[in-house]
């Protein structure tokens, strides 16, 4: 059953500009079904755990809510990593105590069970049903392609929340990437934190959080990187000429959103799945690729036409190019 | 900037705050490890073990006036790594939480910029990442901040002026302001 409530949270409406248009289209490629939580409000992200524990609690329960009023029995799943925390922040501490539960539908006035499990798009990408949809949609090969996938912190910490088995090295997006043929590389900064909102409050402080990233995806021989997050995509990649001007550095790294690669390997062009929507140009290493993969299947059908002149000649799905 | 708490003051808050985290800070042997691994440490007037070894001593006062506590951005390397389960980001989160109420802010900007989120969300229900930075670089006096990419993100339809807000309003605020009377959760 490919049926989720659905929580976008503020960015994809706003920066996360391209993660919105790559799920959306990857969404509809394997019929995922999503159920939008009507009038959703804001997870409260940092700002509110920052500052009172309650309306923490309270303003993500109050989506959780809605969404068993309005898609009953369906698990929730979210883009965003601070949204994904938070949801399920308030499950956990609601499903851990009864009083608490009490306590935070009294604040919301409105019925709260926890009982929708909280997953990230790691986990709705994990599901054996939905990759098994994603192979069967592929038509292009990103091999060649050498990828840093960076977690981040909120998606394997902490573990009681996350219920992640390797918070120190998480495989789950790793597993999604090798679906595109990209090749994903072992690095050190998988889940270092990229400052969040500290980039914005304290950047003389948080910047040197992203420049490290860098300098470890790039030591570790990535061609890229790619998130799961609107906010950690957007520290990296519109950060990254800052990053090179600050320190002198020439990373050269395009940073994706894992839904972008997959968009493309199931035949996306620019314009469906953003990559010409980043700040730090990561179209024409997409490219460069894609062609290169296709060049190598036409010489490949040519040699095999050659061989077999009474085969099919080669199917060419997806052809790569502006 | 005066003693405020006094030994006693300071030694049951620190207990108070550990309980609430599911905490027993006697565990810590100050082996550094959540200092070893802390992203922000470089910035870090008290490392994270000091802040746990303050809530040892009850010294709250060391820890209200800390830069740290504002700068820790809740990544929970330290807790995920602590190899006696102390929780320290719970007790950062904590410890800062009760700063504020107390009136204290080591990292103006810090606090500023989560003020002006909760404020958005109070009056749209949903952030509003242009009025939020706006906002912020106006109230910080660091008026030209991230500006450089504004055309950009204007261009590439990343940013949109218009508004996205929740419906029921009222549901919101009712929220913000029941859970503004009180504090921690019991």
């Amino acid at each position: 059953m490919m049926k989720y409530s659905y929580f976008p949270g503020c960015s994809m409406d706003s920066t996360a500009v391209t993660y919105k248009k790559s799920f959306e289209y990857v969404a509809d490629k394997i019929g995922l079904e999503l159920f939008e939580i009507p009038d959703w409000n804001c997870c409260g992200s940092t700002a509110a755990h920052t500052k009172n524990e309650k309306m923490a609690l309270a303003l993500p329960a109050r989506n959780i809510a809605l969404s068993e009023e309005a898609n009953p029995g369906l698990d929730i799943v979210t883009p965003c990593a601070a949204c994904y925390s938070r949801l399920a922040y308030s499950t956990y501490a609601a499903r851990n105590s009864e009083e608490t539960r009490k306590e935070i539908e009294d604040i919301i006035e409105m019925n709260f069970k926890a009982e929708p499990e909280i997953l990230n798009f790691l986990d709705l990408f994990s599901d054996p049903e939905v990759k098994e949809k994603c192979r069967e949609k592929m038509v292009r090969s990103l091999k060649g392609l050498k990828v840093a996938c960076y977690y981040g912190c909120l998606m394997s910490r902490p573990r009681k929340i996350t219920g992640e088995e390797n918070p120190e090295n998480p495989m789950k997006m790793d597993a999604i990437i090798e679906m595109t043929g990209a090749e994903t590389i072992e690095w050190d900064f998988k889940t270092e934190c990229c400052g969040a909102s500290h980039q914005v409050d304290a950047p003389k402080e948080a910047r040197p959080l992203i420049e490290k990233i860098f300098r470890n995806a790039a030591a570790n021989g990535a061609d890229a990187i790619v998130t799961a997050c609107p906010l950690c995509n957007m520290n990296l990649d519109m950060r990254e000429e800052e990053i090179n001007k600050l320190y002198s550095k020439k990373y050269n790294i395009p940073v994706f959103q894992f839904t972008e690669l997959l968009a493309v390997a199931m035949g996306a062009g620019a314009e469906q799945s953003g990559i010409h929507k980043h700040f730090f140009p990561a179209f024409d290493r997409i490219n460069e690729v894609i062609r290169a993969n296709w060049e190598e299947e036409k010489k490949k059908a040519k040699e095999e036409a050659k061989k077999n002149p009474l085969a099919d000649g080669p199917i060419v799905v997806g052809k790569a190019g502006k | 900037m005066d003693k405020i708490l006094n030994r006693e003051e300071g030694r049951l808050l620190a207990e108070r705050i550990a309980k609430e985290a599911g905490v027993n800070v006697r565990e810590c042997y100050q082996c550094g490890k959540c200092s070893a691994g802390c992203p922000m440490a470089d910035s870090f007037d008290l490392m994270p073990r000091q802040v746990i070894h303050c809530l040892q001593l009850g010294d709250m006062e060391e820890i209200f006036k800390s830069k740290s506590i504002w700068l820790c951005a809740s990544c929970h390397t330290c807790s995920e790594r602590c190899p006696h389960e102390i929780d320290v980001a719970t007790l950062m989160e904590k410890c800062r939480i009760e700063a504020q109420a107390k009136g204290y802010c080591g990292q103006e900007d810090v606090k500023l910029f989560n003020d002006i989120f909760t404020e958005t969300i109070r009056y749209f229900g949903k952030s509003q990442e242009v009025i939020l930075e706006g906002a912020y670089n106006v109230a910080s006096g660091h008026l030209v901040q991230d500006m450089e990419n504004v055309p950009k993100m204007l261009k590439k339809g990343i940013l949109r002026p218009e508004m996205n807000t929740v419906r029921d309003k009222d549901a919101i605020k009712k929220i913000m302001e029941k859970t503004e009377e009180g504090g921690a959760v019991k």
